[in-house]
């Protein structure tokens, strides 16, 4: 029965200038059929203003992802995400209160709150090998119990500082900011994936832990560093988010755990870790944000768009997301 | 009883996996009230026969008669439900239920729609008293039980379902020679009961004890079959590996300076009673070679010189120097230079998946990485080396590892760890499942490591591998080394002798 | 006497489970200002019953060692359902409850069919599946309320008080537990959900049905997480859609099945030790309310048991002595 594996089809990690696998292209073909169908509504879809507009409201799901993906690479998942993004756009906005060294701080601040969440994530996972589904739960519902206890339950009255709102909501030379900073945020992935032996450790042990050991890599270590870097990524996601709408909100974190997730398994990462690219995860995460704005445009109401994410992801999943037989 | 009609026949059946024939048209008949014994090396295609008969894994072609009725399994059940019982080497055993519930397993007693837990008690300590195992309470958790006295539940919970053929897949490894002695009781019972049994072992003294039928295989095909006690060992031996051995090992050329400090020292090793004091070292440019029969420690020791084990007593010295080895990290930076070529190469030395340029890569990243960044350049350069070196046949570098044969697979195994330039190389049996002709470039590669300064560890299952490729062999038995064997006195006969402790365990009887 | 130790180490993770929520309700009700009164238990009963049918539904998936992140959608689904479906005569008030059930099984059945003939991860494709569930439930209410006309006669019969002491909801859990808990518990079935659990290769090698299993597994999920939904009905006689909710009992849910003693492993645990642990996640959060805590310190304080109650279960690693085990 060892020997199966040889049966199943096994699709090579692709140096992701070199080849595009199925699943990334199957993403783009799902995005130029929704950019045709949107253009039916409106010809407007097809503008270069309306896609840069896209690009910038995907650019705070990119920056998501891109952490999500990392987590997911390793074969684990972040259900922490939610209070992740919420706790970055928090403290971000707390700290921008406490005068000009405040807001000089506000950004790394936020960040470094994720980056600390994510570590609990990360020595749970990788130290006291706790499945990651379930310590991720739970650190997600103490930053909530957190955030509760800190804001009084009501909503925070703290407002983003001047540099939050420029970067998430500012142009250069008419690029938004956000777009640029979703692209420095996705350049260093793929360099960090592609050419760091940080980043084959990640694929070494999506693939087999074991074998990762046995070579001598610091399995724990780069699990519970990557963890760390999807807690900072959601959590610069939030501040980021807080700067766009110009304050954070308690739930404004729910709204991207299954966005972020569905962007990286649509983009071709398997669920189960090991494989995937950065460009697959782009196009999922375009994917997603062209779904939302069309489901938007064309009136569709919350519930709808609920359903319809819900059974588009399920069919994609079920389309090239399955496990192999015989494992 | 009628022998125009055997109870159970297979005729031509074969079964590829990928592009290699696990089974090339394969025949196998099998009589009621008879013990078969099934024979052949390790890839022979055993176990992929007995999968087959036990519906575990569907044949590519061929067909099998149940009292000359075709039939074909879809799943282990279906196989059950036909009389054809199989005993697995891997355990098939539920660990967090009870003996009993494992017992019943395919079939519980009901009353009412419930699961009658009296007369499942009944059935199971029946079945238990039967397999010799009346001293195991039915309502222990498997998980609690010894190896030993799992076995023994297995075979209670095989004759629980009534079988007419009875596979036993190497069921007594993990016995005691008390535990073998009853279970042999058993199973001469059962085929004075007239059921068929099928018997695999690599012990031939077990084989001559029991078998009165034997069918040997060799990569895949049936060699032959003959009644038992009708061939001498050594026909048996000849049959089994098909050729003559001694002109695939390389000479060994004896360089080793016995007066320096050895490269790699372990003094009295002990780890959870599967390590009992163990001692040994091994110079520059010299194989010492593990033997013993399997599982009596070899797999532990070099799990415990690469720090892998945790809880270990002892000391390990390198160039004579006491080091602390807590991890293949340690274990392979440039001071100590140790690497370790795992058991299973599919989950402990490669990433399928992952292609042959990231497997080959993989270990040596700190040698061709500056500040963490990959050197692409020095990357390349070095896996084309390796390629080249072990002349590895792969489409591409790009292609998943899990495309190429077994044999190349175990050479990109070597070859990610001669990347890292070892000085200490242990080996978990390398051969195992491998073609001959890469099994002869292994030795010669072993050969040539150890000539320019290589100190070699081997563990083999495989008795003419250690006397073609070792200088010195030594044997474990039960955790400790029973018996060194230098130069010539490496010899078949001593190694079988040493590994069944034989003069040990005349003494204690 | 032997077989008495079995079946004691059987026992043991629901009887912890069991001894905690003694000793948080004990605390609990000393402490209230109102003291050991029908009322107050029944107050708790209801609000504990809740919980421990959404942690019951949790076990039977996470005794496959999958997991199901839709049960707090599939609740929140048969409560909005529920609010518009319990009207009228007490036939119709029937027909509805079947309706709710229905849907349930129905949901539990779509995840099971999902990850069975899907092959896809269960936590995956219960994220997804519950993003649906809640749409739907989005849909049937989109403003949290109720029908007009809806009969309460039910939900007050089944969240009173019977004899005047003994809480109607706390009858119902055990009708539950000894008309389905007990019986699937000792079916081949039950054994089968067990068996898969703890080693589906080894499930399989022996006969055991395994789709069969992991389906009924989800299916019996779905009914449970409906049925209480449906209590949740008959407790505030209306139907809410809200998100935080469905997330706030799944996670409950899971930290309920991780307190009872269920292995998240699978193959390992009860549904009785469920409920005890559901009824002391319950009692931990209503402690605070006794001890004149500010209630918004509650989801901070029932965060931090989860966490500590899934970090105990790390204690094996310190025997683990062969590090490869750890990456099993």
């Amino acid at each position: 029965m060892t020997t199966d594996k040889l049966d199943a089809p096994v699709t090579p990690r692709a140096s992701w200038t070199s080849r595009i696998d199925v699943p990334v292209a199957t993403a783009f073909g799902c995005i130029i059929l929704l950019l045709l169908i949107g253009s039916l509504y409106s010809p407007n879809f097809l503008s270069p203003e309306y896609l840069l507009q896209q690009l910038k409201v995907g650019a705070f799901l990119g920056v998501i992802a891109t952490g999500m993906m990392l987590v997911i690479l390793l074969g684990q998942i972040d259900l922490s995400v939610p209070w992740a993004v919420t706790l970055g756009a928090m403290m971000a906005s707390a700290a921008a209160a406490y005068g000009p060294m405040g807001e000089v701080f506000a950004i790394p601040f936020g960040v470094l709150c994720g980056v600390l969440m994510g570590l609990v994530n990360g020595i749970g996972v990788a130290y006291l090998r706790i499945p990651s589904m379930i310590i991720t739960l739970a650190v997600n519902a103490v930053a909530q119990g957190l955030m509760v206890a800190y804001t009084g339950g009501f909503a925070p009255q703290d407002s983003a500082s001047p540099t939050m709102r420029y970067l998430a909501a500012g142009t250069v030379l008419g690029i938004p900011n956000a777009v640029i900073v979703w692209a420095i945020t996705g350049a260093l992935a793929v360099f960090l994936l592609g050419r760091t032996t940080f980043g084959r450790a990640i694929y070494g042990i999506g693939n087999k832990e074991a074998a990762a050991y046995l070579s001598g890599v610091p399995t724990q270590r780069v699990v519970m560093i990557t963890f760390a870097l999807c807690g900072g990524l959601a959590a610069f996601g939030g501040v980021l988010l807080a700067g766009y709408a110009g304050k954070a909100a308690q739930s404004m974190g729910d709204a991207y755990l299954l966005p972020a997730i569905a962007a990286v398994v649509l983009g071709g990462t398997s669920i189960l870790g090991g494989r995937g690219n950065y460009l697959g995860t782009i196009a999922g995460v375009i994917l997603i944000t062209l779904l939302q704005s069309i489901l938007s445009v064309m009136q569709i109401a919350e519930f709808g768009r609920q359903i319809i994410y819900g059974g588009v992801i399920i069919v994609m999943l079920l389309l090239y997301g399955r496990e192999k037989s015989g494992r | 009883m009628d022998e125009a009609v055997p109870l159970f026949r297979m005729e031509g059946i074969s079964k590829r996996y990928g592009g290699v024939h696990a089974l090339d048209k394969a025949d196998l008949v099998v009589r009621s009230g008879k013990v078969h014994a099934i024979l052949g090396e390790n890839g022979a295609g055993k176990s992929t026969l007995i999968k087959i008969m036990a519906g575990v894994v569907a044949p590519d072609e061929g067909r099998m008669l149940l009292d000359g009725q075709p039939v074909s399994f879809a799943d282990p059940a279906a196989a059950t439900a036909a009389g054809i019982v199989c005993i697995f080497q891997e355990l098939s055993l539920i660990p967090d239920l009870s003996v009993a519930d494992n017992i019943v397993i395919s079939n519980p007693p009901t009353r009412f729609g419930m699961i009658d837990r009296k007369a499942q008690q009944a059935i199971a300590m029946e079945a238990l008293e039967r397999a010799g195992g009346a001293d195991i309470h039915p309502m222990e958790l498997v998980k609690n039980l010894p190896l030993s006295r799992r076995q023994i539940v297995e075979i209670a919970k095989a004759l629980a379902r009534k079988p007419r053929v009875l596979i036993l897949d190497e069921a007594t490894s993990a016995l005691t020679a008390a535990d073998v002695k009853t279970v042999f009781g058993v199973l001469k019972r059962l085929r004075s009961e007239g059921i068929a049994l099928l018997y695999i072992s690599h012990r031939m003294h077990e084989i001559a004890e029991l078998a009165d039928d034997c069918t040997v295989f060799r990569n895949g095909r049936k060699v032959a079959t003959y009644a038992a006690g009708s061939k001498t060992d050594d026909e048996v031996v000849e049959l089994m590996i098909g050729r003559e051995y001694n002109s695939v090992f390389p000479a060994k050329t004896d360089t080793v300076d016995r007066t320096t400090t050895p490269v790699l020292e372990a003094r009295n090793l002990s780890w959870m009673q599967r390590l009992n004091g163990v001692s040994l070292s091994a110079r520059a440019g010299e194989v010492v070679g593990l033997g013993g029969l399997d599982g009596q420690g070899q797999r532990e020791l070099l799990l415990a010189l690469f720090g892998v084990l945790r809880g270990v007593s002892g000391e390990v010295l390198i160039d004579g120097v006491q080091r602390v080895i807590n991890g293949p990290r340690t274990a392979k930076a440039p001071d100590i230079g140790m690497a370790l070529i795992p058991e299973d190469r599919k989950t402990e030395g490669l990433m399928l998946p992952m292609s042959v340029r990231d497997n080959l890569s993989f270990a040596a990243m700190s040698q061709i990485s500056r500040g963490g960044i990959v050197d692409r350049r020095a990357e390349s350069a070095a896996i084309d080396r390796m390629i080249k070196l072990l002349a590895i046949k792969a489409a591409s570098p790009s292609a998943p590892v899990g495309s190429l044969s077994g044999g190349n697979q175990q050479k990109v195994v070597i070859a990610k760890w001669l990347l890292v330039g070892p000085r200490i190389i242990l080996l978990n049996d390398p051969t195992r499942g491998i073609d001959v002709g890469t099994k002869q470039e292994i030795y010669a590669l072993l050969r040539q490591l150890a000539a320019e300064g290589a100190a070699i560890i081997l563990y083999s299952t495989d008795y003419d591998e250690l006397i073609g490729c070792c200088d010195r062999v030594l044997v474990l038995y039960d955790g400790a080394v029973k018996r060194e064997l230098v130069g010539p006195d490496i010899t078949e006969h001593a190694l079988i002798a040493s590994a069944l402790n034989i003069d040990v365990r005349e003494a204690v009887a | 006497m032997n077989g008495l130790r079995y079946s004691f180490a059987e026992q043991r993770g629901m009887l912890l489970a069991l001894a905690i929520f003694i000793l948080m309700f004990a605390l609990y009700v000393t402490n209230h200002p109102a003291g050991f009164t029908p009322n107050v238990v029944q107050t708790a009963a209801n609000k504990g019953v809740l919980l421990a049918l959404v942690a019951m539904a949790q076990t039977f998936v996470v005794l496959t060692a999958g997991i199901d992140l839709s049960v707090g959608m599939i609740f929140i689904l048969a409560n909005c359902l529920a609010s518009y479906v319990l009207v009228g005569t007490p036939v119709n008030v029937a027909l509805g409850v079947g309706g709710v059930l229905l849907t349930g099984l129905a949901c539990g059945a779509l995840n099971g069919l999902l990850v069975i003939y899907g092959r896809l991860q269960p936590i995956v494709i219960t994220i997804a599946t519950g993003a649906v569930f809640f749409g739907i439930a989005l849909w049937i209410r989109p403003y949290p309320g109720s029908a007009d006309g809806f009969s309460s006669d039910l939900a007050d019969a089944l969240t009173g008080k019977v004899f005047g002491i003994i809480p109607a909801s706390l009858l119902f859990l055990i009708v539950l537990v000894l008309l389905v808990w007990i019986p699937f518990r000792r079916s081949v079935i039950g054994r089968a959900v067990y068996a898969v659990g703890s080693s589906e290769p080894a499930a399989y090698m022996s006969g055991v049905p395994v789709k069969r299993a992991k389906f009924t597994a989800y299916v019996l999920s779905g009914l449970f997480a409906a049925m209480g939904g449906l209590f949740m009905t008959f407790f505030t006689y209306s139907g809410e859609a809200s998100l935080a909710n469905g997330n706030t009992y799944t996670l409950s849910s899971i930290a309920a099945v991780v307190l009872g003693g269920v292995s998240l492993f699978g193959g390992r645990g009860s549904a009785i030790g469920a409920i005890f642990g559901a009824l002391a996640f319950r009692a931990i959060g209503d402690l605070l309310f006794v001890f004149d805590f500010d209630p918004l310190w509650q989801p901070l304080f029932q965060g931090v048991v989860l966490l500590l109650a899934v970090s105990l279960g790390s204690a094996r690693l310190f025997q683990v002595r062969n590090r490869l085990d750890l990456f099993t």
